[in-house]
């Protein structure tokens, strides 16, 4: 925890024009002791309600099941790791595990490559069919998951990929990579040009300039873009139900629904593979959120 | 927007040449976007014709084949046309659909009403309140960015378990804390308003960082003269509040409002994880009551198609819509 309380504040936007004006403005941001309080009060209650859920259950996760499942409210009864124990040496975790970190990693590669090429392309070049995939992009968003599995299930079948992770892989691309085309673009957008054209003064080809100068400078973009596609891959159950049909490829997402037979939900096992299920997004969101703001600021300006 | 090289006047050039020409300046574009685009128009754009196609038919599990082949005991294969083959039905599914015959389309489009704009207007007001705080300099500001941000990097499923968790009749944190208070304890998915609650709740708890860091990020590129030179005009926080954050963050709130609202149309785990439905399929929202329509027992290829035909629809009339209402303010992308 302590290295973002060291990183500096948050206003490192390359658009932003702010940088020292703030330090020397010392009359704003001078507030009553009764501000203070007020501020910090609704911060404190604000922060409990985000992380009370996640909290609850990581404390459930080493009670007995009985405990779980009892209206008494105590923080910690008979800690155990009998749980975790269960989900991680007596069923097939493991390999979900591994199954679900292969196709978020091989998603949030292909991702960060797609979008930053597409990107980049939107936001330098002017070709005929610009507006018209911007807009497609938009549009993409629009169709309900639920009802393309269907058809892509067929295409996938025909290609011969059902029941294989780089089906997955594909499907989750054509989730994540519109948006963060989009996104990326508004921060190349804000990326001057000029430094372009200095490049191709230089001999640098499109391509070039493109991987040496350009794709340097937008870190904190493809920071982001590796949070998204990461996390859409790790969280998808539909595609993930619809595609895999062997117990040895599930997903997570998918093989965790075991645990929730029809009538008698093992909650105990739950809260603890809902735990190790959050651990590894939680560890690439603390790399990439000293980034979130800026990454994505740019994109949102622009529209 | 980028900024281009002026296209150089083509004069008086045959389509030939002029295809060349653009060809030769725009290679590097096309091949930078082409895997995208194929992609996305073998999955998304060929699904999306099929299935309008489809919502024309009868096409179901059962009837999809138009030829069914059984094995004969040689080991040939002997093909009989299908008797019950689908058939083009024409308007039949979206008739069955909007007069109610199959599945509850006008209670499910209330539903999905309320839970997008309850949703949006949620994530966006406490989402634009907690950055204006945040963005303040503070104690421990870090350190309440990553706390408030932490629901975004929660699996959505997790989320939606973790919630109905909390929201558990019988051992639930939150029918406890009730109990402090001497409120009895709450059956919350046994009535459509409760049950609802319960998924839109949970939905604000997920959507509101995404809405915080975005709005952040476009408060942080308002320049600050505009603050300072407010402050010597004696404003009051509230005003430059009103005549400074709000008009400037209007790009960002209108792509953001616009994108939260797609997303939370569609919205799936949530109402499928949380409520289920209950009580008796009367918190169903668009997408997940088509999805059990459609998919469970029989797969009816048909109806998920027309149902997806009819959301599509209405998503696309909003954001014409909306941007309408956009361009008549000025604002243009």
């Amino acid at each position: 925890m302590a290295q973002m309380t060291t990183t500096p504040p948050i206003a490192d936007a390359p658009a932003s024009p702010s940088g020292p004006a703030r330090v020397n403005k010392p009359r704003r941001g001078r507030r009553s002791i009764a501000a203070s309080i007020g501020l910090h009060t609704t911060m404190i209650v604000a922060s409990l309600i985000a992380i009370g859920p996640i909290a609850w259950v990581l404390l459930s996760s080493f009670k007995p099941g009985y405990a779980v499942q009892s209206s008494e409210l105590t923080l910690v009864k008979d800690p155990t790791l009998a749980n975790y124990e269960y989900v991680l040496f007596d069923t097939n975790f493991p390999i979900w595990f591994l199954n679900s970190v292969l196709v978020a990693a091989l998603t949030m590669l292909f991702g960060i490559f797609f979008s930053a090429t597409t990107g980049y392309a939107l936001s330098r070049f002017n070709f005929p069919g610009r507006r018209s995939l911007m807009m497609v992009f938009l549009v993409t968003q629009m169709f309900p998951v639920a009802i393309l599995i269907v058809p892509i299930y067929t295409i996938m079948a025909n290609l011969g990929l059902i029941n294989t992770l780089p089906s997955l892989v594909i499907a989750y691309l054509t989730i994540a990579v519109p948006f963060c085309a989009w996104m990326l673009k508004g921060y190349f957008d804000s990326i001057p040009n000029s430094l372009d054209e200095a490049a191709s003064l230089d001999g640098c080809g499109p391509f070039r300039t493109f991987w040496t100068v350009i794709l340097p400078l937008a870190r904190p973009a493809i920071a982001v873009t590796g949070f998204y596609t990461f996390l859409t891959a790790w969280g998808e159950v539909a595609y993930a139900s619809a595609f895999i049909q062997d117990d040895k490829k599930f997903t997570l997402a998918y093989g965790m629904r075991q645990f929730v037979p029809q009538f008698n939900p093992q909650w105990e096992y739950l809260t603890a593979a809902a735990i190790l299920v959050t651990i590894p997004a939680g560890i690439v969101f603390l790399f990439a959120q000293k980034h979130l703001v800026s990454g994505l600021t740019a994109g949102g300006t622009k529209g | 927007m980028s900024t281009v090289t002026a296209d150089p006047a083509p004069g008086r050039v045959g389509l030939p040449t002029k295809l060349r020409q653009s060809w030769d300046k725009n290679w590097s574009a096309w091949a930078m976007v082409m895997p995208v685009v194929l992609v996305l128009a073998i999955l998304i754009f060929y699904p999306l014709i099929n299935g309008f196609w489809i919502s024309f038919t009868n096409q179901t599990e059962a009837n999809q084949l138009a030829e069914i082949c059984t094995k004969s005991i040689t080991g040939g294969e002997v093909c009989k046309e299908n008797p019950n083959a689908w058939s083009f039905v024409g308007l039949d599914n979206y008739l069955n659909v909007l007069t109610g015959k199959v599945g509850e389309f006008w209670m499910w489009t209330a539903n999905t009403l309320v839970w997008t704009v309850v949703g949006v207007a949620f994530h966006y007001g406490l989402g634009l309140g907690l950055a204006v705080m945040i963005n303040r300099q503070m104690r421990f500001r870090g350190l309440y960015r990553v706390l408030l941000v932490l629901p975004w990097a929660v699996p959505a499923f997790v989320s939606a378990f973790a919630w109905k968790f909390l929201f558990n009749e019988r051992f639930g944190v939150i029918n406890s804390m009730l109990g402090w208070i001497g409120v009895d304890p709450v059956a919350w998915f046994d009535s459509r308003w409760t049950s609802m609650f319960t998924a839109v709740v949970t939905n604000i708890w997920l959507g509101v960082p995404f809405m915080m860091v975005a709005l952040l990020g476009g408060m942080q590129s308002i320049s600050d003269e505009l603050y300072e030179a407010a402050e010597i005009d004696g404003a009051t926080p509230w005003q430059r509040f009103r005549n400074i954050t709000l008009p400037g963050l209007r790009p960002v709130s209108m792509t953001v409002i616009l994108l939260g609202t797609i997303w939370t149309f569609n919205m799936f785990p949530i109402i499928f994880l949380v409520t289920e439905g209950q009580p008796a399929g009367q918190t169903e929202i668009l997408v997940t009551g088509a999805f059990r329509a459609a998919f469970e027992g029989l797969r009816n290829y048909s109806l998920a198609s027309t149902y997806g035909v009819l959301i599509l629809s209405i998503l696309l009339v909003f954001s014409v819509f909306y941007r309408r209402v956009l361009r008549k303010q000025g604002e243009v992308w």
